[in-house]
């Protein structure tokens, strides 16, 4: 090696930790990823979650060395891969619309990684990998003659056959439909737990990242907002933007009063409200109050005996009930707070008899609110949801 | 069940419609549709075709020059090939020689429009259309003045004693030249419309898949590009093996003649010449889809999309 830069072999070897240090990546004026920095332990299934445009896939592709970051660093290990080109990297992507050889049928596609390294036995590799995804039997066929799920599959084996140190997939279940979605969903949850290999999950879907990931990042014009493990990002998102793209959340416009004891106390009008500190991200100014509609419970009496530590909020107008099962979802317009979400189990037969007109109460423990920063900024990353 | 099971009969084909519905008035529809177009073919198509072919066995009117009868003479045919054996064997050889030049030529200019030209794509594509814009005789000449002895090319090629026999005109290299120059954008377009229609990300995955950049055109680019050379080779060579006007204005009178002037001085120049031009048509047409029939085999694009 020497004065030399490094060979293809010693980018290959490369293991360890996926870290980004310090990433930009700019289009002219636009800064599409803006001095982004994290570090994804080796064998984790990590997401990037974040709407389009966010730069979650110019980071991908920054990792695959399809781009190069205008500066900062991009290292697996100890390797400092920026520069490297993309065949010199030990990183294999699924692409979004799967990029198959068209000319090339599937078996030769999956034989295409092994074959150009010079395994020796490029064709054996590609039929267990084949078997891994379920797929052997249509080794024969060109990638044109296949639904997009059966090419997803083909674009997971050829990737996964070379057991590359971090296996990025872009938006990999985009084209399909809602119900083969989740089947793909945990059958690569499960390709992930039995190969260990580093999963990076580009998507948009926040239901996916959720049961998908271990950890995941939700990233914002170019910037990464917070990162987590799903169940800590639900619960207390740490900004407006997470808050609401993470599900859904009731947002208020409030101003911190002061503080008692474990407590924040703030204000919306002439209503009181109470946050724990530890659950706010910020605790003084105008901030926004979150709780998520499955916290609230809907009263259709005003509620006489309220637990300590919750809070009610009505009389309300029922707007709106929509019934889906599990669950029944009610809109509720509280003069002087805000319209609320409601979600409820539906426990009973009849759970609510209440119709939209009704007046209702809502209660919530304040042990389940979060604080984030600016109330001014309370719709930031609310999804219109294009239902499938 | 696995999600690849619940994939299988998702995907599997369905048995195409009712069937039993498609019944009277409904099976006439599509004939009715297809009727202008067969309409057409017979008309200008097949009935040349079966006149030409009755002229190619017709026989001489003895004593009675330019007058001829219907007949089976076979003659006709076997006077075309022993005759003009060498224009057959030139046409093949200078279309074939001018094919693999545009593809040359072609196929950096088509890679350079698709991937590299930027702003600059459409400036390309009009420039490699517009000469159309012009005659095709008069292009040819031009070519005559670009190639004359003392032109620039051939001025410098003789000043430094470059230039075996001291012209470039009249010669088959001339000759060779503009059936190139003139069948070029034939090969430049489809080959473009290929690698334009080549979806970047399928190029970038053999990147990803370790192929550096020349393994991947190798592996990738030039493959998915093939239906697009395949079509360029065809649309080259056939014209070029039947073309004349290149051999009449920049070849010269004996040693570069291709069939297509053969036929064109039978046909216009010769008396008696009618059922020998038939037959020469009808043989170089046997050969051009022979050829076609075993190249389109080999480089099939039946699995090429």
């Amino acid at each position: 090696m020497g004065i030399f830069s490094k060979t293809d072999a010693s980018f290959r070897e490369a293991k360890g930790d996926l870290v980004l240090e310090n990433v930009t990546k700019r289009f002219g004026d636009f800064a599409a990823v803006d001095d982004l920095s994290l570090v994804v332990p080796r064998g984790s299934f990590f997401a990037l979650l974040g709407p389009s445009g966010c730069g979650k896939t110019t980071t991908l592709r920054m990792v695959a060395g399809l781009e190069q970051p205008t500066s900062g660093r991009i290292l697996i290990g100890d390797t400092d891969l920026t520069g490297s080109r993309p065949y010199q990297r030990p990183v294999n992507t699924v692409f979004q619309s799967y990029a198959l050889f068209p000319h090339l049928n599937v078996r030769d596609n999956v034989a295409f990684g092994p074959k150009r390294r010079g395994v020796p036995n490029a064709m054996a590799l590609a039929d267990e990998a084949l078997k891994l995804v379920e797929m052997d039997h249509l080794a024969a066929r060109k990638p044109a003659l296949m639904s997009g799920g059966q090419q997803q599959r083909v674009a997971v084996a050829r990737a996964l056959v070379n057991q590359p140190e971090v296996l990025l997939l872009d938006e990999p279940l985009g084209a399909l439909d809602l119900k083969l979605r989740r089947q793909m969903q945990v059958e690569l949850k499960r390709i992930q737990t039995d190969v260990g290999l580093t999963f990076i999950h580009v998507t948009h879907d926040q239901e996916e990242a959720m049961t998908m990931a271990d950890t995941v990042a939700v990233m914002n014009a170019g910037r990464i907002e917070q990162m987590g493990s799903p169940a800590r990002l639900y619960d207390l998102p740490s900004t407006a933007f997470v808050a609401n793209f993470l599900g859904q959340a009731n947002m208020l416009d409030v101003t911190v009063e002061g503080s008692d004891g474990d407590w924040l106390v703030l204000k919306k009008g002439p209503k009181t409200l109470r946050a724990l500190k530890r659950r706010a991200a910020v605790q003084a100014g105008r901030v926004a109050y979150g709780v998520r509609p499955e916290k609230l419970v809907l009263h259709e009496t005003e509620p006489t005996d309220i637990p300590r530590n919750h809070n009610v909020a009505g009389p309300g107008t029922l707007v709106d009930v929509s019934f889906s099962g599990v669950s029944t979802q009610y809109i509720v317009d509280v003069p002087g707070m805000a319209t609320a979400s409601v979600f409820e189990q539906n426990l009973d037969v009849e759970p609510v008899s209440a119709r939209p007109g009704d007046q209702v109460w809502l209660t919530w423990d304040e042990g389940h609110a979060f604080v984030v920063g600016g109330g001014e900024h309370l719709t930031d990353g609310v999804v219109i949801e294009d239902t499938p | 069940m696995s999600a690849l099971s619940a994939l299988g009969s998702a995907t599997a084909p369905r048995p195409a419609g009712d069937t039993a519905r498609a019944v009277g008035g409904r099976k006439i529809t599509p004939f009715l549709l297809l009727l202008p177009g067969v309409a057409w073919l017979i008309l200008f198509f097949i009935i040349p075709m079966v006149q030409l072919f009755t002229v190619s066995l017709q026989s001489n009117f003895p004593g009675y020059p330019g007058y001829y009868y219907r007949d089976v003479n076979f003659g006709n045919y076997w006077r075309a090939w022993t005759e003009f054996a060498p224009h057959f064997g030139r046409s093949l050889l200078f279309a074939g020689i001018a094919t693999f030049l545009a593809f040359l030529l072609a196929y950096p200019l088509a890679y350079a429009m698709a991937f590299k030209a930027g702003r600059w794509r459409n400036v390309m594509i009009i420039a490699v259309i517009a000469p159309f814009f012009t005659s095709f005789i008069l292009r040819t000449v031009a070519w005559r003045q670009i190639l004359a002895d003392n032109g620039f090319i051939a001025s410098t090629l003789n000043r430094a004693n470059l230039l075996p026999g001291g012209h470039i005109t009249e010669t088959w290299v001339a000759v060779v030249a503009g059936l190139t120059y003139n069948f070029l954008p034939f090969m430049v377009l489809p080959i473009y419309a290929s690698l334009e229609r080549a979806d970047a990300r399928v190029i970038e995955a053999g990147g990803d898949l370790y192929a550096n950049g020349f393994t991947t055109f190798r592996t990738v680019t030039l493959p998915m590009s093939m239906p697009g050379v395949l079509a360029g080779t065809l649309l080259t060579f056939i014209p070029a093996a039947g073309d004349y006007v290149n051999a009449e204005l920049l070849g010269s009178d004996k040693s570069t003649k291709m069939v297509g002037n053969v036929i064109e001085s039978q046909f216009f120049r010769v008396l008696d010449g009618f059922p020998t031009a038939a037959a020469l048509s009808f043989t170089l047409m046997a050969i051009i889809l022979a050829l076609v029939f075993v190249y389109v085999r080999k480089f099939g694009t039946e699995d090429l999309l």
